[in-house]
């Protein structure tokens, strides 16, 4: 059986991967995809500590942060396409005329 | 045990409350009534107060009135509590009566603002007096807090009244600035010894400080606290180095400045120190410091009251160094002296005030004193109590100002401080001379209406009312208008007032005459439970002092034949300079018309005289003191300050780069630092 | 009779019900009817308040996730004002700026519920779940003015790192989950005060990804950046809303799970919080100097109070507790009125929120005038108003917990920061209003109701404050 640190060595990989992508890329979309890795990332980690104590309960809060994350994914387009209206870019360093 | 003490600071509230919600609709006769009606109301209130308090054996000396328990929660429990003790009715008396008389004066001062303006005017007045008299009243620390805060905010909105003029919003901020710097110590003065002692009134604080060791030779606790709360006193009572703001802040309305910052807010210092005379004798090494910056104050600002031309400044630096005189007799230990000081202080500080409003008032804004003279004749009530004043605040004798001074000095003499005692001398030379020089340079000699072209930034701030000056166009420049014709003297609001307060300045005094001269002292007596412990048997200890002053009642007589001669030469000095050297122009202009143009032409007389006198101290006081140490070293510590914070700000803000981006890389450096520190310390 | 066990989420359910009725009013609303949507919403709130104050006193819980104990309902009360003073706030202002009626009352409510629900939460992921729901209405409610870019842009920031942070607090609660076994705080409470002898680098690790995700809703610095953007950018009525309403809830959270659950690890995350005050209570109030936008301002400002909160929460007394809830209320009434005059002197086309429309306002009106001013000398912590007992609280607090560091900071800033707000007042009081811009609008006579009330409560709370603040310490002295 493969132990529980290796789960969360991949879970945290995961989740630096999508932080680094947060800050560093530069397009909206993208930007959104990083913190749904984040996101899972953190749900791999509920689900191998959930099966290293022998309950359900880490797949039933995964079921939980899945809808959550889906209703942010929602949000997050909509204000997305907003943005795409107003300035017809993508790039996020392009919308700083709230600044100091 | 009685219930009115809440009404003093009641009535003028109320009195704000209807200006400021109603005073814009109301008659200028309404809304000025009625402030005033509210400052007498009070002062009744008080002096009901005060009489049942003389009533009391001297042990319980104190009225209190606990309003209700204001923050209450678990072990920590502060009332709302008034107090009326000896020292605080010295204190409510003089805010509510001299506040009275300068409500008066103003309902005739302030009658050219518009009925908006002029009630916007009181209600900050009324809304001042009733936050002066919470801080006096307060029997705690948070209570005295609110008056503090109160009056600073007061002061600030009634310093820049007259906005539209960049110098007043000026010196509104500074005032702001340099009493925030002030207040910061008190407050950490505050909680120092809130940390200490679990309490904050002041009763319980002196009674437990009491059974604490002097602090002699070492800077503990109590001398920390002590010095904080004494920071907060300089800036609220303009001294070294806080004091840059008292000068500026007389671009307010001239009953703001005899009301604020000459009787009362400015005393808000001297007070607290009385207040805490149990910590603060606690403290002998602060107590040192408090002296010697009193003293220095003191004589730095005589210097420079004596070039300033501008006749509400020479007033400015007067109280500065009043002040000063008053903190010396507190350093000294002399706690009665200082208050009787601040109390005839109020009397004749107020009523020059006043009279140098009646002055500019006349004048219609002119406030250079060069381009005045000869009022006498053409305003004589003015006059005659502006002369009366400038008496007493000389120290001439059988006038309020001499006693108390002379007690100031006395105390500090008798304490051993000689070097204070020649400063404390040295400025009552100085404050003899300039406020002569002021006296004569205003209203003996002929009107010289164009010796020094107004400097527009400050006659025309000054002017009493901009709506006023613009029916009339620009009067402090069409002076030839009115240099013909008949000024008017002080109408009958602000006669009165000059008048009542004259008779205050002579005979304020006759409370507190020395034992030396076969008086009774009975003010120090009657403070003097004020500024011990209760339990310690004030009875006692006022007794002890009665002996000792006997014993040394020779020194005092010496003394006070001292500063007698010292008033009397620093009056003559100025009547040398200033009164005569005029005359002898005048008769050598009639017999020897040659050499009257010679002398009229400047150069020849003022070329030795400015050489001989004027030059030295302008130099010294001007150039060293005013220029570089205050304007430069103060001022630029005081803007810097300012400045600092500004440009952090500035730099900080340019963090904010607006990319989402780098506001994530920021919260990521956030994270990291936080796990960071988790994981490897 | 409802079932026992459901009396804990009567109040949270008065408010969904709420939104809920108005989301249906809205669907079934023809063209141009105009539906009192907002007065549906105060029924919900009212509903709310009355039942969270006949819950009081009884430690009501439902499925032992939501507890409705005296420190919940306190905060629900809070959030109840915040909310009634908001929606009385918003009816001019969403007939003037022609905002979408139905969405935004339906999301301000759901907001609402969210926090409540994050105040009475018993369980991390109840916390995650409640946290998310007042989030996302928030959100939406900043961007609410579609037409506008700034106000989308705001939205955008303030979405983008609103969901970072929460993806830490998530991995947070992954680590606590994985170490305690459950996500309720009672059982992890009990499995922290066991281990509270092991030096478990895990438990940290938890401890500072939760801090991240708290410290970001209470915009603690260097988690703050979102919060002048999204301020300004929001229309004024919902940034007075979220600055009040969202911190309130996060630190009722906030002070639940660190000095309740993981109390027996004080030592461990005291330190970083301790810091975070400090650099809090400084940035908020040096770079609000610099600021010429009111709501920017506030914004600052309201960084540096969340820093004062803080310190509260770092001395970890009984003062310090109490203190935590009276500030959030002094708080919260002040700065809703505060940005409530913002808003209301609003024009559609143009916010006049820059200080400069500022000017000469005691000429023009006033009597918004005093109010904003008694609200800033609030915020500035000069007596006798709320802010004043608030900060003397803390500061005491801090002081009898021996963090006079943290006080000497905290009196030092909030000093300097009475410059900031009193130069709002001068600008107000002794500055000509520049006759270029438009004149003041006229003003609603629900929104000025609203002022007055909160003016009211201000005062209340400075001069009266005994009775709140014995409700304080009662509520907090439930949880601890």
């Amino acid at each position: 059986m493969i132990p529980l640190s290796h789960y969360l060595f991949v879970s945290a990989v995961l989740f630096a991967i999508g932080t680094t992508g947060v800050f560093l890329r530069r397009n909206l979309i993208t930007i959104l995809l990083s913190i749904e890795i984040m996101l899972n990332a953190v749900n791999l980690s509920f689900v191998a500590f959930g099966r290293q104590m022998g309950t359900v309960d880490g797949q039933i809060i995964v079921f939980f942060v899945m809808t959550v994350a889906a209703a942010e994914a929602a949000v997050g387009l909509a204000i997305v396409i907003g943005l795409f209206r107003h300035r017809e870019s993508l790039n996020p360093d392009a919308f700083v005329s709230l600044k100091w | 045990m009685d219930s009115a003490l809440a009404f003093i600071p009641l009535f003028p509230l109320l009195g704000f409350l209807v200006n400021a919600f109603f005073g814009r609709r109301l008659p200028q006769a309404v809304s000025g009534g009625l402030a005033s009606a509210a400052m007498v109301a009070s002062f009744a209130v008080s002096a009901m107060a005060v009489w049942q308090l003389s009533g009391l054996p001297i042990e319980s000396r104190a009225i209190e009135q606990k309003v209700y328990t204001w923050i209450a929660s678990g072990d920590l429990a502060i009332d709302l509590t008034f107090r009326v003790d000896p020292l605080s009715a010295v204190m409510i008396l003089v805010i509510t009566g001299i506040g009275s008389l300068i409500h008066i004066y103003s309902t005739s001062y302030m009658h050219d603002e518009s009925g908006c303006e002029f009630a916007r005017y009181f209600s900050y007045l009324n809304l001042f007096a009733s936050f002066m008299l919470v801080l006096v009243l307060g029997a705690s620390f948070p209570v005295m807090f609110v008056g503090w805060e109160g009056v600073g905010l007061c002061s600030y909105l009634l310093i820049g009244f007259w906005f539209k003029k960049k110098s007043a919003a000026d010196a509104g901020k500074k005032a702001f600035v340099v009493n925030r710097i002030g207040d910061y110590a008190f407050i950490l003065g505050m909680l120092a010894l809130f940390a200490q002692f679990g309490t904050l009134d002041f009763q319980q604080l002196a009674t437990r400080i009491a059974g604490m060791p002097v602090e002699t030779g070492v800077f503990g606790l109590l001398s920390v606290a002590a010095l904080l709360l004494f920071i907060g006193a300089t800036g609220k009572s303009a001294q070294i180095p806080l004091y840059v703001w008292l000068p500026d802040a007389m671009e307010g309305p001239t009953p703001v400045s005899a009301l604020i910052h000459a009787a009362t807010m400015v005393t808000a210092g001297v007070y607290m120190i009385g207040r805490n005379a149990v910590l603060f004798s606690h403290a002998p090494e602060t107590l040192t410091i408090v002296a010697v910056v009193g003293a220095l104050t003191a004589l730095m600002a005589g210097t420079i009251g004596l070039v300033q031309n501008d006749i509400k400044r020479v007033l400015a630096y007067s109280t500065v160094s009043q002040l000063g005189l008053m903190f010396l007799a507190m350093g000294v230990g002399a706690f009665g002296a200082g208050i009787f000081h601040l109390y005839t202080h109020a009397f004749f500080k107020a009523l020059l005030f006043l009279g140098s409003g009646a002055v500019i008032h006349a004048l219609h804004g002119e406030q250079d004193i060069r381009n005045m003279g000869g009022l006498k004749r053409e305003l004589p009530i003015t006059y005659w109590t502006f002369l009366i004043g400038s008496l007493a605040i000389a120290g001439v004798p059988l006038l309020s100002g001499f006693f108390s001074k002379d007690e100031i000095l006395y105390e500090t003499f008798h304490q051993g401080h000689v070097l204070l005692w020649v400063m404390g001398a040295l400025t009552s030379l100085l404050t003899a001379t300039y406020m002569f020089r002021l006296v004569f340079l205003t209203f003996h000699g002929e009107r010289t209406p164009h010796a020094v072209p107004s400097h527009s930034a400050h006659a025309a701030p000054s002017h009493p009312a901009p709506s006023h000056a613009a029916a009339h166009p620009a009067p402090s420049h069409s002076a030839p208008s009115h240099s013909g014709s008949h000024l008017h003297d002080a109408p009958p609001a602000m006669a009165f007032a000059l008048i009542v307060l004259a008779i205050g300045s002579v005979l304020a005094g006759y409370v507190g005459v020395p034992h030396a001269l076969g008086g009774h002292n009975q003010l120090a007596a009657w403070l003097a439970p004020s500024f011990q412990a209760i339990g310690a048997s004030a009875g006692e200890v006022a007794e002890g002092a009665v002996a000792a002053e006997e014993s040394a009642a020779a020194l005092e007589l010496t003394l006070m034949l001292v500063s007698s001669l010292i008033a009397v030469a620093g009056i003559s000095i100025a009547a040398t300079i200033w009164l005569k050297r005029r005359a002898i122009a005048e008769a050598m202009a009639r017999n020897y018309p040659g050499l009257h143009r010679l002398l009229l032409n400047k150069y020849y007389v003022d070329e030795v005289y400015n050489a001989a006198i004027v030059q030295p101290i302008r130099i010294g006081s001007e150039e060293a003191l005013w220029r570089r140490f205050d304007v430069n070293v103060v001022d630029g510590a005081v803007n810097g300050a300012g400045a600092i914070v500004a440009s952090w700000a500035g730099m900080m803000r340019r963090l904010q780069t607006g990319s989402v981006r780098s506001y994530a890389g920021s919260m990521f450096v956030g994270v990291v630092v936080i796990l960071g520190y988790y994981l490897w310390k | 009779m409802l079932d026992s066990n459901l009396h804990a989420i009567v109040p949270l359910l008065c408010v969904i019900l709420s939104a809920l009725a108005v989301m249906a009013a809205e669907a079934f609303r023809s063209p141009g009817e105009d539906m009192p949507l907002g007065g549906l919403g105060l029924v919900g709130l009212i509903g709310a308040g009355a039942s969270a104050v006949a819950l009081w006193g009884r430690n009501a819980s439902s499925f032992n996730v939501i507890v409705a104990d005296n420190f919940s309902l306190f905060i629900t009360l809070l959030l109840v004002v915040v909310g009634v003073l908001t929606i009385m706030f918003s009816g001019p202002v969403v007939a003037r700026d022609g905002l979408p009626k139905g969405e935004y009352y339906a999301l301000l409510l759901f907001s609402i519920a969210g926090m409540i629900m994050m105040a009475m939460a018993n369980d991390l992921l109840v916390v995650f779940i409640a946290l998310e729901i007042l989030s996302l209405a928030v959100y939406v409610l900043t961007g609410i003015r579609r037409d506008d870019a700034r106000a989308t842009e705001a939205a955008f920031k303030y979405f983008l790192l609103g969901a970072f942070s929460s993806a830490f607090f998530l991995y947070g609660i992954a680590f606590t989950f994985g170490l305690s076994g459950s996500t309720r705080l009672d059982r992890v409470g009990a499995f922290l005060a066991a281990q509270s002898m092991s030096d478990n680098p895990l438990i940290l690790v938890a401890i500072g990804l939760l801090l991240v995700g708290f410290a970001f809703k209470i915009s603690a610095v260097p988690f703050h950046m979102w919060t002048p953007d999204a301020y300004e950018g929001a229309p004024a009525v919902v940034t007075g809303f979220m600055s009040t309403g969202v911190k309130a809830a996060a630190f009722a959270a906030f002070t639940r799970v660190f000095l309740s659950t993981f109390e027996p690890f004080t030592g461990d995350w005291a330190p970083m919080v301790w810091a975070l005050a400090v650099v809090t209570m400084i940035l908020g109030t040096v770079v609000g100097v610099a600021q010429s936008n009111l709501k920017r301002m506030l914004a600052y400002s309201s960084i540096a109070h969340g820093g004062y909160l803080l310190v509260g929460l770092v001395s970890a007394n009984d003062i310090g507790k109490a203190a935590i809830l009276f500030y959030l209320l002094a708080y919260a009434v002040t700065n809703v009125a505060a940005f409530g005059v913002i808003a209301l002197l609003g024009t559609k086309d143009r916010p006049n929120d820059e200080l400069r429309d500022f000017a000469g306002l005691w000429h023009t009106r006033p009597a918004l005038a005093a109010l904003m001013t008694v609200c800033l000398l609030s915020l500035g912590g000069l007596p006798p108003t709320a802010g004043f007992i608030g900060k003397w609280y803390v500061f005491s607090a801090a002081v009898s917990a021996g963090y006079y560091d943290l006080a000497i900071i905290g009196v030092l800033t909030s000093v300097i920061s009475v410059f900031f707000y009193l130069r709002v007042v001068v600008m107000m009081y002794m500055v000509e209003r520049d006759a270029a811009l438009t004149p003041p609008v006229k003003i609603a006579g629900l929104g000025m109701a609203a002022l007055v009330a909160s003016i009211v409560a201000i005062f209340y709370l400075g001069i009266l404050p005994s009775r709140v603040l014995t409700f304080a310490s009662q509520s907090i002295s439930t949880i601890f």
